[in-house]
């Protein structure tokens, strides 16, 4: 039975902490929540990842005070009665499409920083599949959202995504018809899929933060170096005064304060784009109802999902589509096909470092050859020599960690 | 400082990628349309034909139709151009625009497919040389010409019989451009020289007008069916209806939009939508119009942005001075 | 051990930030304000030309019903009438103000009964009878010719207003 002070004034600090454990709250999340101080701005992308969720959550909340989930009203409710009815309702679309789009510029930045600094290794593998499935219920709350317009892109990018269910040569119709609820993309199609975007991805995504942070909190921030810090010996220094000595930094107020710096820039990017540059993120296309007799000339998914799409194109249909298969699961298992018992950042680790860009301008190469139609020879080829190299990556990294040289410790 | 190599290095990947999916992917899907500013001298038209011409080449097709075409239209701009060179005589014009007014009176009904369009603001909206060869054949002035086997049977096509000389047709054009060129709004631009066909109901406009508040549903759904009506009749003169232009400013680019209003060819060859004849005014009047009501929020929006982001540079200042403020002692 | 610099800084930008937050707010509060074709909804024209004598009429206003009833010879005359050249009416929201069910009019009786919990009301609006604390509920009128504006306060309603009429 805990012990409760009769004196203790109630809301005070001891009063709370008696019964909530304020104190060793505060000192576990906060005060001494050692990270270390070996870091640059990438580390703040967490916090900025955390910050635009909050923005989406908010500004999804006004729109939804007013969006109508129905086939015949969705489209002007979004483009007429929040856009010049509702006040400030142009706000919070702009801010919702652009925050949708910039949240995954963040993310594939938050995922190459884990790649490059071993972030996925030693100890912290579940923060890394918990980061993966963040990933990919973040793809599946950005296609779901883009839905809800019910313009020609929402629905004639539902159209295309939903046959690809039919498992290519399987034929498996009945299933297409199933998720859709109806023979095409329609109105039972829009509200599930509404219901999708507005409750149970998001709980998925808080779920699956609460995981991420979890499974943090043990094996500690990585460090520029990946070095393996002393966190005991490193808060000692700090708690006896030795700030300059230690290796760790508090969460509050010290992490804390270049976080937030690093958000207010983050800000000025975002609202510049925002109020002055958004049509990446508000495709034209899409302000043209949905129409199922009409497609449009050119169909292409957000920019996010361009390099998957690609990996689908230049293959015929079974292949392609097993090969996306493998595309989307492959990154799962980074921490297992790397084979190296190295923790240290890309630029150490010989041949890994040119792993890294590869992969990584291979993914923009993806990316470029997603969005141009398929029409032109020259970007097919690119295309296709792109998405096998994607695929090689994985068992060339077997390869070349199975070979990485040891690195010393203080080397 | 690595710090800013870093920032430098991921900046650099963001533009790239942007660049090739943005302006890069963009210009290879729409292939780049040069406008004629809104001058109408059949340049753009000849241009069309003779390109048909080489194409016929290149496909080993017989020439000689497509050829023909471009000589027509040669002869009929030229033919424009004489009869813009005559000095027109206002007074003399206002009796052969009584005959306009025998379809352009307003009264809202269907001539073979479309209500004619309001001519009171004519002068102000469109180009003397486009009303000049809209008189002299519709259907070529407005590069329509292909949807008919001999343009007068486009609605309009009758008119070459009430003008006959080249006088008279300067002399009307000259009225109109002096008579009927009063103060027009933005509103009444868009409903003279695109009402009758594009609906626009974020603005209750149909191709009738306005939409009238009714009391009684019963009343409501009889006007209904008149603008289903209208729209049918608009339908199969076009061959298909007209799309709603509500949010049309957003769902085109500004260049497309300059393009194709001044010739629609230019952007979706084979369309049946005339050219309008509007002038760079006209064009920016009604421009005004479907901003106005496509993209409403755009003035409150530039208004609210500079307040927005000087928020944010003040933000990360103090934020900033904060973090030194606790970074200071640590290194 | 925190030297008090380093609060002061902190402080500032927690003061900036939660002003940056109220404007915020602020937007959230203008979104969920009425839009404007719900307010402008809020005037209904009612043409009283071809109204009967003792025949009510109901018209909606902002969702709610309205009794108009234009008197006959042998009905009461009331200050709170609306009166539009020789005929005075009884104009008023049709929702009993004891709690809120709308009345049904007794021609014979003159009289408006609630089948909710008795109330009744004559054929002016005054309450006559059961749970009703007051008159039928006069809505801001103004009269254009024959017709009446509701939701916008003319000259009349105001003088109603003044005499302590509206209750």
């Amino acid at each position: 039975m805990a012990h409760f002070d009769e004196n203790a004034k109630p809301f005070s600090n001891k009063w709370l902490d008696e019964r909530i454990g304020l104190n060793t709250l505060k000192r576990v999340l906060n005060t001494e929540y050692w990270i270390p101080k070996n870091i640059n701005f990438l580390w703040a992308m967490g916090m900025v990842l955390a910050a635009t969720f909050g923005i989406l959550l908010v500004s999804g909340i006004m729109l939804l005070m007013y969006y109508k989930p129905d086939a015949n009203l969705a489209f002007d409710s979004v483009n007429y009665t929040i856009m010049s009815e509702v006040g400030y309702g142009w706000l919070w679309r702009h801010v919702h499409g652009v925050g949708a789009s910039i949240v995954f510029l963040i993310i594939y930045i938050h995922m190459f920083t884990g790649i490059y600094y071993g972030s996925y290794k030693r100890g912290r593998e579940l923060i890394w599949l918990s980061g993966m499935g963040l990933f990919v219920a973040f793809s599946a709350e950005a296609f779901s959202g883009y839905m809800l317009p019910w313009g020609q892109m929402s629905y004639w990018a539902g159209m295309v995504i939903t046959n690809l269910f039919s498992m290519g040569s399987l034929e498996l119709n009945g299933i297409v018809e199933w998720i859709r609820g109806d023979y095409v993309p329609g109105d039972a199609y829009l509200t599930r899929f509404f219901m999708l975007h507005v409750l149970l991805i998001p709980l998925a995504i808080i779920g699956l933060i609460v995981l991420h942070f979890g499974t943090l909190r043990l094996p500690h921030v990585n460090n520029q170096e990946s070095e393996e810090i002393d966190f005991e010996e490193s808060a000692a220094l700090w708690k006896a005064g030795k700030r300059k000595e230690s290796k760790v930094i508090p969460f509050s107020p010290v992490f804390l304060s270049k976080d937030v710096f690093v958000m207010g820039v983050y800000f000025i990017l975002f609202f510049y784009l925002v109020f002055y540059h958004f049509e990446f993120a508000m495709d034209p296309v899409n302000f043209d109802p949905a129409d199922g007799l009409k497609t449009p000339a050119h169909i292409y998914p957000e920019w996010y999902f361009l390099w998957s799409y690609e990996i689908l194109r230049p293959f015929s249909k079974d292949v392609g589509l097993i090969a996306f298969g493998v595309a989307q699961a492959a990154l799962f298992f980074l921490p297992f096909i790397d084979r190296s018992p190295n923790v240290a950042p890309a630029h150490k680790r010989g041949l890994f470092q040119i792993w890294f860009w590869v992969l990584l301008i291979d993914m923009i190469v993806l990316t470029a050859m997603g969005k141009l139609p398929p029409t032109n020879p020259t970007f097919a080829t690119i295309g296709l020599i792109a998405a096998v190299l994607f695929l090689a990556l994985g068992p060339i990294l077997v390869v070349i960690t199975m070979f990485e040289k040891k690195i010393e410790k203080g080397a | 400082m690595r710090e800013l190599k870093i920032l430098a290095v991921v900046v650099f990947f963001s533009l790239l990628t942007y660049y090739l999916v943005e302006p890069y992917a963009h210009s290879q899907m729409h292939k780049h349309v040069e406008g004629h500013n809104f001058v109408y001298t059949g340049e753009a038209d000849i241009e069309e034909c003779a390109a048909s011409v080489k194409q016929c080449k290149a496909m080993g097709i017989k020439t000689d139709k497509a050829q023909a075409r471009e000589s027509a239209k040669k002869a009929f701009w030229s033919e424009v151009k004489t009869i813009a060179a005559l000095k027109g005589n206002a007074t003399a014009g206002e009796a052969g625009f009584a005959m306009c007014m025998g379809c352009h009176n307003g009264s809202g009904v269907n001539m073979g497919g479309v209500v004619p369009p309001s001519l009171e603001h004519a002068g102000a909206l469109y180009d003397k040389n486009y009303l000049i060869a809209l008189i002299k054949d519709p259907a070529m002035a407005s590069n329509v010409d292909h949807k008919y086997k001999d343009t007068m049977t486009h609605p309009m096509g009758s008119i070459k019989t009430m003008f006959t000389d080249n006088q008279s047709i300067a002399d009307v054009v000259a009225y109109v451009m002096e008579k009927k060129a009063g103060e027009i709004t933005s509103k009444e631009a868009y409903e003279e020289a695109c009402g009758r066909c594009h609906a626009m109901r974020y603005a209750k406009l149909t191709q009738l007008g306005e939409t009238p508040k009714f009391k009684y549903e019963k009343d409501a759904l009889a006007y209904k069916i008149k603008v289903l009506d209208e729209q049918d009749a608009v339908k199969a003169y076009m061959g298909k209806l007209p799309p709603d232009l509500s949010i049309m400013i957003r769902a085109r680019s500004e260049h497309f939009m300059k393009t194709f209003v001044e010739n629609p060819q230019s952007q979706l060859p084979g369309t049946s939508m005339p050219r309008t004849g509007l002038t760079e005014e006209g064009y920016e009047k009604v421009k005004a119009y479907l901003e106005e009501v496509g993209d409403p929020s755009k003035p409150k929006r530039e208004a609210t942005g500079p307040w927005v982001l000087g928020f944010f540079f003040i933000f990360t200042i103090l934020a900033y001075l904060w973090k030194q403020s606790q970074w200071r002692d640590l290194h | 051990m925190e030297k008090k610099r380093r609060d002061f800084m902190g402080l500032s930008l927690g003061l900036f930030t939660a002003a940056g937050g109220i404007g915020a707010l602020y937007a959230m509060k203008r979104t969920w304000d009425p839009l404007p074709s719900v307010k402008a909804a809020g005037f209904t024209t009612i043409d009283l030309v071809d109204a009967q004598p003792n025949k009510l009429t109901v018209e909606k206003w902002r969702g709610k019903p309205i009794f108009v009833l234009k008197k006959s010879a042998d009905m009461k005359k009331d200050p709170r009438d609306v009166v539009i050249g020789d005929d005075h009416f009884l104009v008023a929201v049709g929702l009993c103000t004891h709690l809120g069910c709308i009345p049904a009019y007794v021609g014979d009786e003159h009289k408006f009964k609630c089948a909710c919990h008795g109330g009744e009301f004559d054929a002016s609006g005054h309450q006559i009878f059961g749970p009703p604390p007051s008159p039928l509920v006069i809505p801001p009128f103004t009269i254009d010719g024959t017709k009446l504006v509701l939701g916008e306060a003319g000259p009349e309603f105001n003088k109603m207003k003044d005499s302590g009429l509206i209750a």
